[in-house]
């Protein structure tokens, strides 16, 4: 086991790592704490019906058109063909089934090739 | 008890783990790829299991590496993922009245589990809130059923990934499958053409806003895109378009 553990471990890191479990647990319940009623006021609750996928394109869309900080200004990123083709392959099947699988697989077998292949 | 086994055997339990599978190996190749930064970046090989096994946060793991690594003040590491983490708050703002039939034990281990995809999947398959003992069981069901099989394929392939940090190059990059299974999720929202607008603005803003520190980009975003959708909900924009509208 002495060569499977690597590197230099700290108490204090590990008591930061589960308190970093801690906040995870905090920010994801943070409103199921408190038990006094309350309700949410009507525009907030419709306006939360896009919070989903504005969150979603939140995270995505910096991951695939951006790099360093700053907008690629580039069209060889194996990011954007890949992107495209997951897209593609969504709506080419009408969203049925298992499909976020398919762009998953389609989205890589795009990706690897001009990244690892053309170095994009 | 939501992980008790009434909950582990009802149907609902099943359908959300099912409804997890397809996007699981976007999820398991991010969880792996963020296993092998752990290590590679320099954290211990013990200090990588424990974040790997229980932290279950890909983004503010990210964002925490580096301050560990540099020895910065447990609060300051804290901070910086409470505000990575924004967006679960306004997620539990969403999900508050679904849960807010269990005990406090059982909400934080349901919030525990409410990740960035079982909160879309969960608030897709049900719009509201269940009004009997029958569908409030039903819906513990699925999210515990989903964001369980979530948090073992991320958490398997995250210990996987710091056991096998040195056999796997990082130059491929296989974590673009992680977001390529958002983006499927993404695809499986825009159903209407106020949602598409909402991902559009979200995106736009994200990039524009993406110099703010400590992420929150991502919280302004959304921000921003709710604020526009309420505004253009007033005109008749939101007609379903093709072609989710016609599917199901």
């Amino acid at each position: 086991m002495g060569d499977f553990f690597t590197g230099d471990t700290d108490a204090w890191t590990l008591l930061t790592i589960v308190a970093m479990a801690g906040v995870t647990v905090l920010s994801r319940s943070l409103f199921f704490i408190s038990e006094k009623a309350w309700v949410l006021p009507h525009w907030a609750q419709r306006g939360l019906q896009y919070a989903p996928i504005a969150a979603l394109a939140a995270v995505i869309v910096p991951e695939i058109v951006m790099a360093q900080g700053a907008l690629i200004h580039t069209v060889q990123d194996a990011r954007l063909y890949a992107a495209m083709a997951g897209v593609g392959y969504f709506f080419w099947r009408k969203g049925a089934g298992q499909v976020v699988l398919g762009t998953i697989v389609i989205g890589m077998a795009v990706y690897l090739p001009l990244h690892i292949g053309l170095g994009w | 008890m939501i992980l008790g086994r009434d909950s582990r055997r009802h149907p609902e339990f099943r359908q959300g783990a099912i409804d997890m599978l397809g996007i699981s190996p976007g999820i398991a190749a991010w969880g792996l790829m963020t296993g092998v930064a752990m290590v590679k970046s320099g954290m211990s090989t013990a200090e990588s299991l424990l974040m790997a096994g229980i932290v279950f946060a890909g983004s503010s793991q990210l964002a925490a590496i580096p301050l560990i690594l540099a020895g910065a003040p447990i609060w300051v590491i804290l901070a910086t993922a409470l505000c990575v983490n924004l967006r679960f708050v306004v997620f539990s703002v969403h999900m508050r009245p679904y849960v807010m039939h269990l005990t406090l034990w059982e909400r934080l281990v349901a919030g525990y589990l409410t990740g960035d995809l079982t909160y879309v999947l969960f608030v897709k398959r049900f719009a509201r809130p269940a009004t009997d003992a029958a569908g409030r069981t039903a819906q513990m069901a699925y999210l515990v059923g989903n964001g369980g099989f979530n948090w073992f394929s991320w958490t398997v392939f995250s210990v996987l990934g710091v056991v096998l940090a040195n056999a796997i190059p990082t130059q491929w990059g296989l974590g673009f499958a992680g977001i390529l299974a958002l983006l499927g999720m993404l695809c499986s929202l825009a159903s209407t053409r106020l949602r598409w607008i909402s991902a559009a603005v979200a995106g736009t803003a994200a990039v524009a806003a993406f110099a703010l520190p400590l992420k929150l980009n991502i919280l302004t975003a959304i921000a921003a895109s709710v604020v526009v959708c309420l505004l253009l909900e007033k005109t008749a924009l939101h007609a379903p378009v093709a072609p989710q509208g016609g599917s199901h």
